[in-house]
């Protein structure tokens, strides 16, 4: 077993052991925080799957952006230690249905992973992609980009538009 | 492509010289926590009319090696109502967070840990994980101080990130690049390349050149913040917050808050040294200029970065949590777009 495979047993295990967590865990900012592990885990994997700009972008926008937010929101909006912040279960009927479901829908998915002829390209050093992804983000995909853009414009004034004193 | 690490050229890559080129920095980083703590304490003392400790070894030199002492032997105490496990976690996580910069920041033409394409984007990146780390102390602690100094330390975080972001991208605007060691080389040829003046180029980027020197400032004053060192440590304001979010924290922990403040104070004196002030570069053309001049030019140059930190420390009061907002929002902010549109305007141009 190479320093690569050894690697992706690594990240694949903290991210699926912190999800786990995320998933079980009553107290929300135990969840919050397991999140960082997963997301970096995440990231790892893109790492070895040789996709470095979208490896970092997954730290910048998921540990940087969304969960400090996530962190922030909590702390702000219950009580200051964290006593009262409870996730989980709550009654039987919602579980019993969780559960058929989500046992569906793994069974689904192990079926078509084992039955889908995944191809196979022989691995190729890929190099940076930061150039690629910029080319491609200007030119074929500009219009989603601006798109986007334009959406996080409207999401910015909206905010300071209700956060504003009357 | 030309080799960046001169470990990989001698010994080939293998496990051990992975494991030199990481803990390379680690070395630096140590011998640099103890150089820094003692110019802290001298400085403050000069600043101040004092003399500093002088008593342990010649003229005090030795006083950060008493003070690691000091700080090892104390009792390690954990809160009866934190969460323990989140609460030995997080100075490990400050740590990690801010040792991880180290991978990209280019010492020398010869030596960088990881040259990789995105190294200004993950640098700026990884520095999230250190304030995830100020968040979970502050919140396992249990403590009402620590808990504001954390989401304190949030607040400022996220707002000073934006303009410290614009400085940024107007470097790789201006280099069309993100790899630190790329752009140290692209500032060659003495102090008139460097990109505090506009970088390389001919008279016509005398205009532009107001503006990266006020990115510059802009770029200090936000690693100040992000650094959580004064004037802007209202994480940690004594007469306010105790300690802000290291308020529960003793012993071998506070010393891991401790050395990580340090380690950050390099890394951001690292990146403005990279990408304004000419990284290993010489600022006299071909005068000293190589690979192991390079080291001494990094570090001096970085050094004197924070030199510039400490003095500011014990020359500046406070800013009220106000304030900060509106410096960071109202002035740095707007002013960073103006010089990034300027600098943008500029490199169409040419």
């Amino acid at each position: 077993m190479d320093l690569i495979t050894l690697a992706f047993y690594f990240f694949a295990a903290l991210t699926l052991v912190f999800g786990g967590v995320v998933v079980f865990s009553k107290n929300i900012m135990h969840a919050a925080f397991s999140l960082l592990f997963t997301f970096f885990g995440v990231a790892g994997l893109y790492v070895l799957l040789q996709a470095d700009f979208l490896a970092i972008t997954q730290i910048m926008i998921y540990i940087g952006g969304i969960l400090v937010l996530i962190i922030f929101g909590v702390m702000l909006t219950t009580r200051i230690t964290g006593v009262d912040v409870k996730s989980g279960a709550s009654g039987r009927i919602q579980i019993t249905v969780a559960g058929i479901v989500s046992a569906a829908l793994a069974v689904l998915l192990i079926y078509v992973s084992l039955t889908t002829v995944w191809p196979q390209s022989p691995v190729a050093e890929a190099g940076s992609t930061v150039t690629a992804i910029g080319n491609t983000m200007l030119t074929k995909y500009i219009l989603a980009f601006e798109a986007a853009s334009m959406l996080l414009l409207i999401a910015i004034v909206g905010a300071a538009f209700i956060a504003r004193k009357k | 492509m030309e080799s960046t690490n001169f470990l990989w050229d001698l010994f080939g890559r293998n496990v051990w010289t992975v494991l030199a080129v990481i803990s390379l920095p680690l070395l630096f980083v140590l011998v640099y926590a103890l150089i820094a703590i003692l110019a802290e304490l001298k400085i403050s003392a000069w600043i101040q009319e004092r003399l500093g400790p002088m008593r342990t070894g010649p003229w005090g030199i030795l006083q950060p090696v008493a003070e690691v002492i000091k700080l090892l032997q104390k009792e390690d105490i954990t809160p009866d109502q934190s969460s323990k496990l989140l609460y030995n976690l997080a100075p490990f996580i400050i740590f990690t967070g801010a040792y991880a910069a180290f991978a990209v920041i280019p010492f020398s033409s010869a030596f960088v840990p990881a040259g990789i394409d995105v190294g200004l984007f993950y640098v700026f990146a990884i520095g999230s994980i250190s304030a995830m780390g100020i968040v979970m102390g502050g919140w396992a602690s249990n403590n009402k101080y620590s808990l504001m100094g954390a989401m304190r330390s949030i607040s400022q975080l996220i707002s000073y990130e934006i303009p410290a972001a614009m400085a940024i991208l107007s470097v790789v605007v201006l280099t069309s690049s993100m790899n630190m060691q790329e752009i140290s080389s692209m500032q060659s040829g003495g102090f008139w390349n460097w990109f505090i003046f506009g970088g390389p180029g001919g008279w016509s980027k005398l205009w532009v050149i107001p503006f990266t020197i006020g990115l510059t400032i802009i770029y200090f004053i936000a690693s100040l913040a992000e650094t959580n060192r004064v004037p802007f440590d209202i994480p940690e304001g004594e007469s306010e917050l105790v300690a802000g979010f290291h308020t529960e924290y003793s012993g071998m922990k506070f010393a891991m808050f401790f050395f990580a403040e340090y380690a950050n104070m390099f890394v951001v004196s690292a990146i403005l040294t990279t990408i304004f002030l000419g990284g290993w570069n010489s600022p006299f053309g071909d005068f000293l200029q190589g690979p192991w001049w390079g080291v001494f030019w990094f570090i001096l140059k970085s050094f004197f970065i924070v030199l510039l930190q400490i003095w500011i420390r014990w020359t500046l009061p406070r800013f009220r949590v106000d304030q900060l907002m509106h410096v960071g929002w109202k002035v740095l902010l707007p002013l960073s777009f103006v010089c990034f549109v300027a600098i943008s305007l500029f490199a169409m141009l040419n």
